[in-house]
């Protein structure tokens, strides 16, 4: 079917054979481990927005002393480098987590790379999340705050139908651009021997020789994530806005 | 891993007299609740030097120093190539016309958008396998450096930089006021004239709160080239891990260092930012 395209294109069919979907073929390998990255890049940011919530509206309405630690937390995550942290929280985590196992006399267990790596990255998206709600939790008009008391709102219903939706739009830029970071920092976990796309590529690569094909095609990987991830973001942020005036929106 | 490319207003810079500075530092110190807490890192601090042990430190401290020296200036010297590249990348996309624009465009967007550790394999191996097929490449001047890992680093770092930092000038220079631009077109100025004197330096003066964290990242960004066998400070404590199956003592130690590298960055980057807004009015 494609044989005109071949003999059109010398080295397409070796290309095509090497990125084929069944082996010999590494195509499979490459998008289970893209599976791979995304759930991870699913947990982690999921768990960074929680941690980043609190970590916001501690550092917000805390006590000094929460409103220190928060501060080191987000000030040590964001200056010392993820390998570094991902490597200390993988170990620590499981001698920790081993420790109070033979504690409680359980036996000691294998830490699965998947809940390692979405822990890891979990804490430092977290750190990133917390600087990112502060300044959107910040940004909201404290008129509308006031208003939602005046009313009789607890606090957990004025955050839940004021300060919630109308700080989202603000944080929604900051967070796209953390979910871009969570799904390329999956890739330093390649380094720790966890397979995902990175790991995955580099096996396929290192066996077949053919770097530029599996590099390539997983950057390919990477871009098209980005890029659909970019235009979802896009899109919901323009339908959070959409009850907002046009540029000149807010107060002067 | 960009921060927000948005470029924060200029924030005015206090005029700030060392006597001053150091007595706020004082009161921001003096209360109950840190002292409390500085007291509590302290003794964390003196407890983890007398139980941990340090007793590999003599032995690497050579090793360690030199790492620490290649970490430094892979850093310097990639955020300097890559801001010369950035500077024009930015340019072409904010007043370039199409036929360099989309280019720069899509350097970026790839750069931006695809994990520099791939980036970092694809011209490692990528290259290095290819390179030696050619034999006038074997036989060239540059073939010793070539044999080696790090210009393959230095090339991966530089460019990351450069794609990040180009869309930080583009908004940079999108953002100078067109009145700037006008002025200085009716002062006679050249094209070229303009862009040196009024639109570089405006520019510029609105990117570096953005620079600064970006070179945060950048320096977050170097321990990377230790998986292509360039032996930098991350590296030095890698092998003291498998030498010693120390696993704590090295890696805490890294992340002092890669703390203190952080905190001499923004320093840099305070100093830069106070001279190059002094002529702003609050």
């Amino acid at each position: 079917m494609l044989d005109w395209l071949y003999t059109l294109v010398p080295g397409l069919e070796t290309t095509a054979g090497l990125l084929s979907l069944h082996p010999p073929g590494w195509g499979g390998n490459l998008l289970r481990g893209a599976l791979a990255s995304l759930q991870i890049a699913a947990g982690a940011f999921g768990m960074g927005l929680v941690l980043g919530t609190f970590g916001a509206l501690g550092k917000l309405n805390g006590g000094p002393v929460t409103r220190d630690l928060l501060s080191v937390y987000t000030t040590v995550v964001r200056a010392v480098p993820e390998l570094i942290l991902i490597l200390i929280i993988y170990y620590a985590g499981t001698d920790l987590l081993n420790q109070a196992l033979r504690a409680m006399g359980q036996r000691p267990v294998e830490v699965s790379g998947v809940a390692a790596g979405i822990f890891v990255l979990g804490t430092v998206q977290g750190a990133y999340a917390t600087e990112v709600l502060r300044g959107a939790i910040q940004a909201v008009d404290k008129g509308q705050i006031e208003a939602g008391r005046a009313y009789g709102m607890g606090p957990i219903t004025l955050f839940r139908r004021v300060t919630f939706p109308s700080m989202l739009p603000l944080a929604l830029p900051g967070l796209s651009n953390l979910w871009l970071i969570a799904t390329k920092d999956t890739a330093l976990l390649a380094i720790v021997g966890f397979s995902e796309l990175t790991l995955e590529t580099r096996q396929a690569a290192g066996s077949t020789r053919a770097f530029f094909t599996f590099f390539l095609a997983a950057g390919a990987i990477y871009l098209t994530m980005t890029l659909v991830s970019g235009r979802v973001f896009g899109w919901i942020e323009a339908r959070y806005r959409r009850g907002e005036a046009g540029p000149t929106r807010g107060h002067p | 891993m960009s921060a927000p490319t948005n470029i924060p207003p200029n924030a005015p810079v206090p005029a700030a007299l060392p006597g001053n500075a150091l007595r706020s530092l004082w009161r921001e110190v003096m209360q109950p609740h840190r002292l409390v807490l500085i007291a509590l890192a302290l003794g964390i601090a003196v407890y983890a030097g007398m139980t941990m042990r340090w007793h590999w430190i003599p032995r690497y401290a050579d090793l360690a120093l030199q790492g620490f020296w290649r970490t430094l200036w892979l850093l310097a010297l990639s955020c300097l190539l890559g801001f010369m590249l950035a500077v024009p990348l930015g340019l072409a996309q904010a007043a370039g016309p199409r036929f360099l624009a989309a280019p720069a465009r899509a350097f970026c967007t790839v750069i931006r958008g695809t994990p520099l550790l791939l980036q970092l394999w694809l011209i490692y191996f990528g290259l290095g396998s290819l390179f030696p097929q050619f034999p006038w490449i074997r036989e060239s001047e540059l073939w010793p450096y070539l044999r080696q890992a790090w210009p393959y680093a230095l090339l991966a770092l530089t460019l990351s930089y450069a794609g990040y930092e180009g869309e930080v000038m583009r908004g940079a220079f999108r953002s100078v006021p067109h009145g700037q631009l006008e002025a200085g077109r009716a002062f006679g100025l050249s094209r070229f004239a303009i862009l040196r004197r009024i639109w570089l330096p405006q520019a510029l003066q609105r990117a570096l709160p953005t620079l600064g964290g970006e070179t945060v990242l950048q320096m977050k960004a170097t321990p990377l080239v230790a998986t292509i066998t360039v032996i930098d400070i991350y590296a030095v404590a890698s092998r003291v891990r498998q030498d010693t199956f120390i696993i704590y003592e090295p890696l805490l130690m890294l992340a002092v260092v890669y703390l203190m590298i952080a905190g001499l960055i923004t320093l840099v980057f305070r100093l830069l930012e106070r001279r190059y807004t002094r002529g702003m009015t609050a």
